[in-house]
C-alpha cells in the first residue's frame, strides 16, 4: 500500500514536472504564437541565478523564487526587446532567431562559468518517509508549487486588466491594436511573464538537476512536447498534456525502465500530433485558457 | 527572382569539384584530408537539409536524426558482417525508411511548419538521449555494443570486391568526394523533374497543387524520405572521417550547425548549404583554435544575425549580385539568349 | 431528352460550430450544363463550393460526381476524377513562371512532351503567351486569374468548378473571360459561383438562387431576376 502511495506520487511528481517546464514556453506560444528555442536556456539562467546568488550567501528560497523568476524575466524583456519584436508575423524566423539565441547563451554562460560547474546545491528539504518508504520531500514541494503556479497564471489571464489585454490581443492583435491597446507592450509583458516563470521553473529544478550550460537540452524536448501536443490553451493545454504524456512515462517508466519511458512519452506525442494535429485543445477544450 | 544554376553553372560546380576531388590529395596533409572527409559528411547532411527545406517547405530542425542513425546503422551492420558496402545501403535504407515513418505521421497529420520543426527536432534529442544510457553490456544489437557516451566503433570502408582491403584515407577521400558529387547532381536532378517540379510546387501553394491533383502529403513524404538517406550517406562518411559513432551525432549543435548552414548558405540553393556546411565547419575549426570566442557564441550570433539582415542566405544574394553585373556587362544580345533559355531554367523561390 | 446528372448533391449540410452555412441543398447538374450560383453575401454559395471540391468536409449529406461519391473525399481525389477547380482567391504558384503554373497542371495528365504542346497551346488560348516567362506573383490580379483559368483549362477537365472569375477585373477583362468561359462550356460542365449580374448575363442560361444556405430559386435569369422574393434578398439592393 505505502509502495503504490510512494509510485503514485512520483507519476504526480512526472507529470508536475512536465507541466513546470512547460508552463513559460505556453505562455509564449499561447498568447503570441511564438516558439521560443531558447527556452531551455531560460530555465538554465534561472539555475544559475539561483547558483550565484546562494554562492554570495543568499537564502536560497529566496534566491529560488524570487530571483531566479526576477532576473530571467528582465532577460526576456531584454530579448523581446531587441530581437524577438522584429520578427513577429514571421513565425519560422521568429524559431531559428530564438535557436541562435539558443546558442549564444550556452556560449555566453560557458564563456563566464565555464562547461562545468562544482558548485551543487542541495534541496532545502528532506526526505519525508511514506511508511516504511522514504520520499522526496523536495519533491512534493514541487507539485505544490506547480499547483500553485498554475493557480496564479490563471488568476492572472482571468481576472487581472492585463490578462483581459492579453487575452483580447491573443485572438485579435488587429483588433486591439485599433482599439488603443499597445499590443507591442502586451508582448513585451508577455515575453517578459513566459520568461520569468522559466526562471522560476529552472531556479526551484537547480537543487535536483544541478547546472551546466547545456542543461537547456534536456529540458527542451520535453517542453516541447507538453506544449505542442496540449495546444495553444495556455492552462488547459499544458496541464492536460502534461498529465497525459507524464502518466504515460511514468507507467512506463516503472514497467520497463527509464530509457523505453522516454520513447513511450515521444511515440505518444506523435501519434497524439496524428490525431489531433492542432493539439489537445485544438480540438477539446477550445474556449478555455 | 532567383535563377538556379544554369547549365554553365552545373558545368563549373563539376569541373571544381573533380578538380577538388583529383587535386587536393596531392596539395593538401594527410591530417587535412582526413579532417575534409568529414567536412564531406557533413555537407552530405546539409545538402539533405537544403533539399527537403529549401525545395519541399520543410522545416527539418531534426534532419540531424537521419544523419545519426544513418551512421549507426551503417557501424552496427558492418560490425556484425564484417563487410561495409551492404552496410552503407542499410544505412540509406535505415535513413530513408525512418524519415518515412516520422514524415508519415507529420504529413498525413497535416502539422504545421513550425511544429514539424520542433517535433524533428525533438526527435534527435530523444534519441540522443536514449542513446546515451545504452553503456551497460546488455545494449547490444547483433555483435556490436552501443556502448553509450562512448558510442561503438565504426569499421573503416573496404573495396566493394575485397573485404580485406580497407580504404586509405586518401582513398576515402576520392569516394567521399565522388559521394558528395553524386548527391550533388541526383539532387539537381531531382529538382528538376516531374517530380521536384511538384515538390517545389507544392511549396509554394499547397492548396493549388491538390486542386491540380497531386496528393501534396505524397510527394513530401517522398521528398522527404530522400532526405533522410542523403542525410544518411553523409552520416556514414562523418563516421569513416571520425572512426567512431556516438550520440553527439544526434545533439543540438549539428542539429543548429544544418540549420546555420542551409540559412547562411541560402533556401532554395542546393549548392548554397553545401558550401555553407564547409564555410562552417572551417570556422568552428578556426575557433576551437582560439581561446577568445566561443564557438556557441560565435554561431548563435551568425544565425541571429543572418535571419535578421540576410534571410536568404549567401549563395542567391551572390548569384543575383552576379547577375546584375553581368547583365549591365553583356547587355541586350545576352538578354535576348537568355530569354530563349528561359524555358528550361530551374524552377526558383520567390524568396 | 433526359441527360446525364454529372453533380449531385443530397441534403447537404454544413455546420461551424452552431453556424448553419448549408441547410440541406440539394442540387443537380446536367452533362453539358453551365449553371451560376447566385447569392447576397454569406448566403452558403461558397461553403457549398467547397464542399463540392473538397476543401470542406460537409457535416451531412452526400455528394455525388458522375456517380462516385465524393463526400468527404481530398480536393486532390476531386480533381483527379477530371474536375478543374478554380478557387475564389487566385490560387497560383506565385514563385514559378506563368508556363511552369500552366505545365504543372498539363503534366499530371500528359506524359512530357504532349504536356509541353498542350501548355503551349493553353498559353495562346488565354493569350498568355506573350508573358509565359514573367513570375506570376508580379503580374496584375487579372492575369493571375487567367493564369488560374489557364491551368484549369490546361488539365482538360470535363466539369469545371470556378468561384468567381471575373472578381477583380476590368470590363474588357470580363468580356474576354466570358467567352473563355463559353469556350470551355463546349467540352465541359461547368458551376460558377458569382456576384457580377452582368457577367452572368452574359453567360449563364440558368442560374441557382441561395439565400440562408439554402436554394432559394433555381430558373433561368430572365425569370430569376423578375422575381419578387429574389429582388428583395438580392437584387434589390444590389440595384
Amino acid at each position: 500500500m505505502d509502495y503504490v502511495v510512494v509510485l503514485v506520487l512520483q507519476i504526480i511528481y512526472g507529470i508536475a514536472n512536465l507541466a513546470l517546464i512547460g508552463l513559460g514556453l505556453a505562455i509564449i506560444f499561447g498568447m503570441m504564437r511564438v516558439i521560443n528555442l531558447a527556452h531551455g536556456e531560460f530555465l538554465m539562467l534561472g539555475g544559475y541565478a539561483v547558483v550565484v546568488s546562494t554562492n554570495l550567501g543568499v537564502n536560497i528560497w529566496i534566491a529560488m523564487l524570487v530571483l531566479a523568476p526576477l532576473v530571467v524575466g528582465i532577460i526576456g524583456v531584454v530579448v523581446e526587446r531587441v530581437l524577438i519584436r522584429f520578427l513577429y508575423g514571421r513565425t519560422v524566423d521568429t524559431l531559428l532567431a530564438t535557436w541562435g539565441l539558443s546558442l549564444f547563451l550556452v556560449g555566453i554562460v560557458t564563456a563566464i562559468f565555464g562547461p562545468q560547474t562544482s558548485t551543487t546545491i542541495s534541496p532545502p528539504i528532506g526526505a519525508i518517509a511514506v511508511g516504511d518508504y522514504a520520499s522526496s520531500g523536495y519533491e512534493l514541494f514541487l507539485i505544490l508549487l506547480t499547483l500553485a503556479l498554475f493557480g496564479a497564471v490563471f488568476a492572472v489571464l482571468r481576472y487581472s486588466r492585463l490578462g483581459l489585454l492579453a487575452r483580447g490581443t491573443m485572438q485579435r492583435a488587429d483588433m486591439a491594436a485599433a482599439l488603443g491597446v499597445s499590443t507591442s507592450r502586451i508582448y513585451m509583458i508577455t515575453f517578459g511573464l513566459g520568461s520569468a516563470v522559466a526562471g522560476l521553473a529552472g531556479g526551484v529544478l537547480a537543487p535536483i538537476t544541478g547546472v551546466v550550460p547545456t542543461i537547456g537540452a534536456t529540458y527542451i524536448a520535453k517542453a516541447f512536447i507538453t506544449v505542442i501536443t496540449g495546444g495553444t490553451a495556455i492552462l488547459a493545454g499544458t496541464a492536460t498534456a502534461a498529465g497525459l504524456l507524464g502518466a504515460m512515462n511514468g507507467i512506463v517508466t516503472f514497467l520497463t525502465g527509464p530509457t523505453v519511458g522516454e520513447v513511450a512519452l515521444l511515440a505518444a506525442a506523435i501519434v497524439l500530433l496524428r490525431l489531433m494535429p492542432s493539439g489537445i485543445t485544438g480540438r477539446f477544450f477550445r474556449k478555455s485558457l | 527572382m532567383i535563377k538556379g544554376q544554369t547549365n554553365g553553372g552545373l558545368i563549373a560546380i563539376a569541373v571544381i569539384g573533380l578538380a577538388v576531388m583529383f587535386g587536393a590529395p596531392h596539395v593538401l596533409q594527410l591530417f587535412t584530408i582526413i579532417n575534409l572527409t568529414t567536412a564531406i559528411g557533413l555537407a552530405l547532411l546539409g545538402l539533405s537539409l537544403g533539399l527537403v527545406w529549401g525545395y519541399g517547405g520543410i522545416l527539418c530542425l531534426g534532419q540531424t536524426a537521419f544523419f545519426g542513425l544513418g551512421a549507426y546503422a551503417y557501424a552496427v551492420t558492418a560490425q556484425n558482417f564484417g563487410e561495409t558496402t551492404g552496410a552503407v545501403v542499410v544505412a540509406m535504407a535505415v535513413g530513408a525508411a525512418v524519415a518515412a515513418a516520422l514524415g508519415y505521421f507529420m504529413f498525413y497529420g497535416r502539422i504545421s511548419d513550425v511544429y514539424l520543426g520542433v517535433i524533428t527536432l525533438t526527435v534527435t534529442l530523444i534519441i540522443f538521449n536514449l542513446l546515451r544510457r545504452t553503456s551497460g553490456p546488455e545494449y547490444k544489437i547483433g555483435k556490436a555494443l552501443l556502448g553509450g557516451f562512448n558510442g561503438t566503433t565504426a569499421p573503416p570502408l573496404q573495396i566493394p570486391w575485397d573485404a580485406r582491403m580497407t580504404l586509405f584515407p586518401q582513398q576515402l577521400f576520392y569516394v567521399s568526394m565522388g559521394a558528395l558529387l553524386l548527391c550533388y547532381f541526383g539532387c539537381v536532378w531531382l529538382t528538376r523533374c516531374h517530380f521536384g517540379r511538384v515538390c517545389i510546387a507544392i511549396r509554394e501553394n499547397e492548396t493549388r497543387a491538390e486542386l491540380l491533383g497531386y496528393d501534396a502529403r505524397l510527394y513530401k513524404l517522398g521528398l522527404f524520405s530522400v532526405g533522410g538517406g542523403v542525410a544518411a550517406i553523409g552520416g556514414v562518411l562523418v563516421a569513416n572521417g571520425i572512426g567512431r559513432v556516438t550520440p553527439d551525432l544526434f545533439n543540438l549543435t549539428y542539429a543548429a550547425q544544418a540549420i546555420i548552414w542551409v540559412i547562411v548558405g541560402g533556401r532554395g540553393t542546393l549548392l548554397g548549404p553545401v558550401l555553407g556546411a564547409f564555410g562552417v565547419f572551417w570556422l568552428t575549426s578556426w575557433l576551437g583554435t582560439q581561446s577568445y570566442f566561443n564557438s556557441n557564441m560565435v554561431l548563435g550570433l551568425v544565425l541571429i544575425l543572418f535571419v535578421l539582415l540576410l534571410p536568404r542566405g549567401v549563395v542567391p544574394a551572390v548569384t543575383e549580385l552576379a547577375a546584375r553585373w553581368g547583365r549591365r556587362k553583356v547587355g541586350r544580345r545576352e538578354r535576348m539568349r537568355a530569354r530563349r533559355r528561359g524555358r528550361r531554367r530551374a524552377i526558383q523561390p520567390a524568396e | 431528352m433526359r441527360r446525364e446528372v454529372v453533380v449531385q448533391t443530397t441534403d447537404l449540410s454544413m455546420h461551424f460550430g452552431g453556424v448553419v452555412a448549408n441547410d440541406r441543398v440539394n442540387f443537380t447538374l446536367h452533362a453539358g450544363e453551365l449553371r451560376c450560383l447566385i447569392g447576397p453575401n454569406g448566403a452558403g454559395k461558397s461553403t457549398f463550393f467547397k464542399c463540392l471540391t473538397g476543401q470542406l468536409k460537409p457535416s451531412e449529406g452526400q455528394v455525388l460526381i458522375r456517380d462516385v461519391d465524393t463526400t468527404g473525399y481530398d480536393p486532390h481525389r476531386v480533381s483527379q476524377l477530371g474536375v478543374g477547380i478554380k478557387t475564389q482567391i487566385p490560387n497560383v504558384f506565385d514563385g514559378l513562371t506563368v508556363e511552369e503554373n500552366v505545365w504543372l497542371s498539363c503534366r499530371r495528365w500528359h506524359e512530357a512532351g504532349r504536356a509541353r504542346a498542350v501548355t503551349a497551346e493553353t498559353l495562346e488560348r488565354v493569350r498568355l503567351g506573350d508573358i509565359r516567362g514573367r513570375v506570376v506573383g508580379a503580374l496584375a490580379h487579372g492575369q493571375r486569374q487567367w493564369v488560374e483559368l489557364a491551368m484549369v483549362i490546361a488539365a482538360e477537365p470535363w466539369l469545371v468548378l470556378l468561384d468567381e472569375p471575373a472578381a477583380g477585373m476590368t470590363d474588357e477583362e470580363t468580356y474576354f473571360t466570358a467567352e473563355l468561359i463559353r469556350d470551355i462550356n463546349k467540352t465541359a460542365s461547368l458551376i460558377i459561383v458569382e456576384h457580377d449580374m452582368n457577367f452572368i448575363r452574359a453567360i449563364a442560361h440558368k442560374v441557382t438562387v441561395f439565400h440562408r444556405g439554402a436554394i432559394l430559386i433555381e430558373d433561368t435569369m430572365d425569370v430569376v431576376s423578375a422575381d419578387p422574393v429574389v429582388r428583395d434578398v438580392y437584387l434589390g439592393h444590389k440595384h
